[in-house]
């Protein structure tokens, strides 16, 4: 044994030089492009002096707002690269036929499904979610912070670096070409040799850790930190929302750590979990990673649900209609996300009677989901409606999610999901939830607490404009394909046979195109709203006549939040003061203890990534020194006792006099 | 805060709307940590359902009947249980406010601890020996990552401990050092509850015919 451990090997493991992909024009291209950006947004920051700046309020800052709007950023950087990599599958499927074999090999467009999907949903939807669950639950439940404000920055860092660890694999070495979930035999070492699985296992693991823990904290914050007089039914609904998806979190992630860590230990220590031979059980795999797997699904749309109900009750200037039945229905989808994971596979030959179980189950979902879709409209009913750019996200959102609702109990029904499984009306159907129900949200959502967080809103020509590409670009993306899998064709295919499906290809390619129109518009949104920032200013702290606590403090919020923890009277709480003609205490400032900044979280996760580096290459050596450097940080942090300060009543008193004369000089 | 009280004039104009005094909501960290293990409760659970899946499928090797010394495992259990007693009368003597002797039961709880570990390691190292590798087939597997995973929580569980050991040194039995020493207290009472279950359900029940 010992004389084949040479120290090449137990340094480098499986890492040359062949792992750059030296010889794919596409994949060189893009890495030089990213490293002359890289390098310029280096330079940039090193000739605006901006280094010090971003360690000390960014990348240590364990203040809730800002580590929300790091999240939301991540996942808008991340939705660009997801996106190209939709757009190169459509464009590979438009063209790919007959004798035309596309200008994507195989071997890279598997690459390219499987990263669209991961990078979607871990590293696009969880960090839009969780960024907004951050910035807005404190503030909505009248909090200075969480409750683990160190851990927060931590979860933050894991998630970057998990999906750092993903976009890494775009350049050293390559993805999974298993599909999003890495279903074994695929995806064991027998037909998975290389790195890619393996660059998937340890991405989400470390992203998986972060999210854990994120959603710990968030559930202790909901429970303990709420303000005085916010009992539970007094919550607003987002926040009501964010506890179930957090909950979710706590109870589904876990699986998916100790799925995946099975699968690891398959296909580097050489068990048999979910081999063909010695009694593995690939099956179990599957199972296994949907009980995680359709959880996920609400995790991500729960939040959302919460941000339309906020947006329909403000912009119809009506309190919201059924609030406990919106609280009931929220709960009720949390417990029987539990009980549908099967839905997923009735192909697995489970029997008709396990197969009707998860179906009917299925379908029960769709009650508590359409008695929200009710209250939404019940709620707009008669109701003073604002179509601002939030609200067009929402009414787009009614629209389109009812759509891909009533084709998920389509396939729900076992014997139409033998037909249909696996095929482009299954992918249409869930681009049609995801899409029409969470992304739909998080746009609304940023547009809706945007100026809270920055003190200006965006721009409404470019959000409409933005909204329209996104509505029309979507239903000319996905609607063919429901036309296709109704015809059959199946998922994943890189090359087509028959020329008369590939109108449809096109049409799909053209919605495409429209959606790239739609993040376009958004990024010009963006841009615009800064240069006009003057003229977008929201100097009241409320610029959308708001029903609860955030819009109470300024915009953005001071470090503190508030001034004075406030007290709750009603579940709109912030409506209800104003109704009561509440007077802003302007003396009397207190001091105000906070949790101070750490660069331990940065470090800890950083060093967390350079081990699942190490473990992806199987480069044992660094692995072993990365873990105990690791391991030494989180000690060291542990012997840190002194983790809060003071802010002095004198800046209290500076900052909310500042506030005061804003606010006179724009009554 | 008390001079509000005492004087009714300033309590009748207490504001609605927020609070003059300073807030502090309650603490939330053992009910944090106590989420944080429920989540670990549910990796336990998986491995659980993936050795009562696989836990019979010896691919034509041997089985738990073969293979399991249920003396030198009674043995482990007891060391473990006892831990967790020691660790027990570790809490009792801190909430007397005694350091000394909290640190002395703590300091026998680790011992025990790495007892339990020096005997799975011993177990692990002869079923190896014997060809009884996880590789050898799907019950093994599951039987090795269960006990395994159980092990390394152990493992944290001391580094921890120790770690404890020097900070309660260090700073005294202070509010923070209180608050982790009944955080780490969950944890490792979690951990026997889970090593009765393993003991339970792959031990005894796997030497059944």
């Amino acid at each position: 044994m010992l004389d084949h451990l040479d120290l090449t090997k137990l340094v480098f493991g499986r890492l040359s030089w062949n792992a750059i992909p030296f010889h794919e024009p596409i994949l060189l291209v893009t890495f030089i492009a990213v490293c002359l950006g890289g390098v310029g947004v280096v330079a940039l920051v090193t000739r605006y002096r901006l280094w010090g700046y971003l360690w000390r309020d960014w990348i240590t800052s364990i203040d809730h707002k800002k580590i929300g709007i790091m999240y939301v950023i991540l996942g808008l950087v991340m939705l660009l690269r997801g996106f190209a990599d939709a757009v190169m599958m459509r464009a590979q499927q438009a063209v790919s036929f007959g004798e035309n074999v596309g200008y994507l090999p195989p071997h890279h467009y598997d690459q390219i499904f499987t990263a669209h999907g991961v990078i979607m949903i871990f590293f696009v939807a969880m960090p839009l979610v969780t960024g907004l669950m951050n910035f807005v639950v404190p503030l909505q439940i009248g909090a200075r912070d969480v409750a683990f404000p160190f851990l927060n920055n931590f979860s933050f860092w894991m998630t970057a670096f998990g999906a750092g660890l993903t976009m890494a694999s775009l350049f050293v070495g390559e993805f999974a070409r298993t599909g999003w979930l890495a279903y074994p035999p695929l995806s064991g070492i027998a037909f998975s040799p290389d790195v890619g699985v393996d660059y998937y296992i340890w991405s989400l693991q470390i992203a998986g850790v972060g999210t854990l823990l994120s959603g710990v904290n968030l559930v202790a914050t909901i429970v303990k930190m709420r303000a005085p007089g916010m009992t539970m039914m007094k919550m607003p609904v987002f926040t009501w929302t964010a506890l179930c998806t957090n909950v979710l979190i706590v109870a589904a992630f876990p699986v998916l750590t100790a799925v995946l860590a099975l699968l690891s230990l398959d296909r580097t220590v050489g068990t048999n979990f979910f081999t063909n031979d010695l009694g593995g059980n690939a099956m179990m795999y599957v199972n296994l990673i949907w009980i995680w797997g359709h959880p996920e699904v609400y995790i991500l749309v729960l939040p959302a649900f919460g941000i339309f109900s906020e947006v329909v009750s403000t912009f119809s200037g009506k309190r919201l209609f059924g609030y406990a039945s919106m609280v009931y229905a929220t709960v009720v989808i949390t417990i029987l996300s539990y009980l549908v994971w099967l839905h997923h596979f009735f192909t697995m030959g489970s029997g008709a009677s396990v197969n009707s179980f998860f179906g009917i189950t299925t379908m029960i979902i769709s009650i508590p989901t359409g008695a929200k879709i009710f209250n939404w409209l019940f709620t707009m009913y008669r109701g003073r409606i604002r179509f601002e750019v939030p609200m067009l996200w929402t009414v787009g959102f009614m629209v389109t999610f009812v759509i891909g609702g009533m084709t998920g109990v389509l396939l729900a029904v076992p014997p139409a999901d033998f037909v249909l499984h696996n095929s482009l009306f299954l992918i249409a159907h869930f681009h049609n939830v995801i899409i029409g129900g969470v992304l739909f949200g998080m746009l609304a959502g940023i547009t809706y607490w945007f100026p809270k967080a920055f003190g200006y809103k965006l721009d409404p020509f470019w959000g409409k404009c933005s909204f329209w590409f996104w509505q029309i670009g979507f239903f000319f993306a996905f609607m063919p394909l429901y036309v296709l899998g109704l015809m059959g064709v199946t998922r994943r295919l890189s090359h087509f046979d028959d020329p008369s499906l590939q109108v449809w290809f096109v049409i799909a390619a053209f919605g495409a195109f429209l959606i790239a129109l739609g993040i376009a518009s958004f990024l010009v949104q963006l841009v615009v709203s800064f240069i006009r920032r003057e003229q977008l200013r929201d100097t009241t702290g409320d610029p959308w006549n708001g029903r609860t606590l955030e819009w109470s403090t300024a915009s953005p919020p001071p470090s503190y939040n508030f001034a004075f923890t406030p007290v709750v009277h009603d579940n709109d709480a912030w409506y209800d003061m104003k109704a009561n003609k509440f007077e802003r205490p302007t003396s009397g400032f207190i001091p105000i203890h906070m949790p101070k900044n750490t660069g331990a979280g940065f470090i800890i996760a950083g060093l967390a990534a350079a081990v699942g580096f190490a473990l992806i290459w199987q480069m044992w050596l660094p692995a072993v020194l990365g873990f105990a450097a690791m391991m030494a940080a989180i000690i060291v942090h542990t012997f840190n006792y002194k983790r809060d300060f003071h802010i002095g009543a004198d800046e209290v008193v500076r900052t909310e006099n500042a506030r005061t004369q804003l606010l006179a000089a724009h009554v | 805060m008390s001079e509000l009280a005492l004087n009714p004039a300033a309590d009748a104009a207490k504001p609605r709307y927020y609070l003059r005094e300073e807030h502090h909501p309650e603490n939330g960290t053992l009910l944090g940590f106590w989420l944080y293990l429920m989540s670990d409760c549910l990796v336990f659970a998986c491995l659980f359902a993936v050795y009562g899946v696989l836990g019979r499928s010896y691919a034509a090797g041997p089985s738990g009947a073969d293979l399991f010394d249920l003396p030198l495992v009674a043995v482990n259990t007891s060391l473990l249980l006892l831990s967790s007693i020691t660790y027990g009368f570790a809490v009792l003597e801190m909430q007397r406010k005694r350091l000394r002797a909290t640190l002395l039961w703590l300091g026998i709880t680790g011992l025990f601890g790495l007892g339990f570990l020096g005997l799975e390691l011993y177990e692990f190292a002869h079923l190896i020996h014997e060809g009884a590798g996880p590789q050898r087939s799907a019950f093994l597997s599951s039987f090795f990552t269960l006990v395994g995973t159980h092990g390394l929580h152990v493992t944290f569980g001391i580094v921890w401990l120790v770690t404890l050991m020097f900070q309660l040194g260090r700073h005294g039995l202070t509010g923070a050092n209180r608050r982790r020493v009944m955080c780490l207290s969950m944890f490792w009472h979690f951990l026997d509850v889970v090593w009765i279950g393993v003991f339970t359900f792959v031990y005894l029940m796997g030497v059944l015919p």
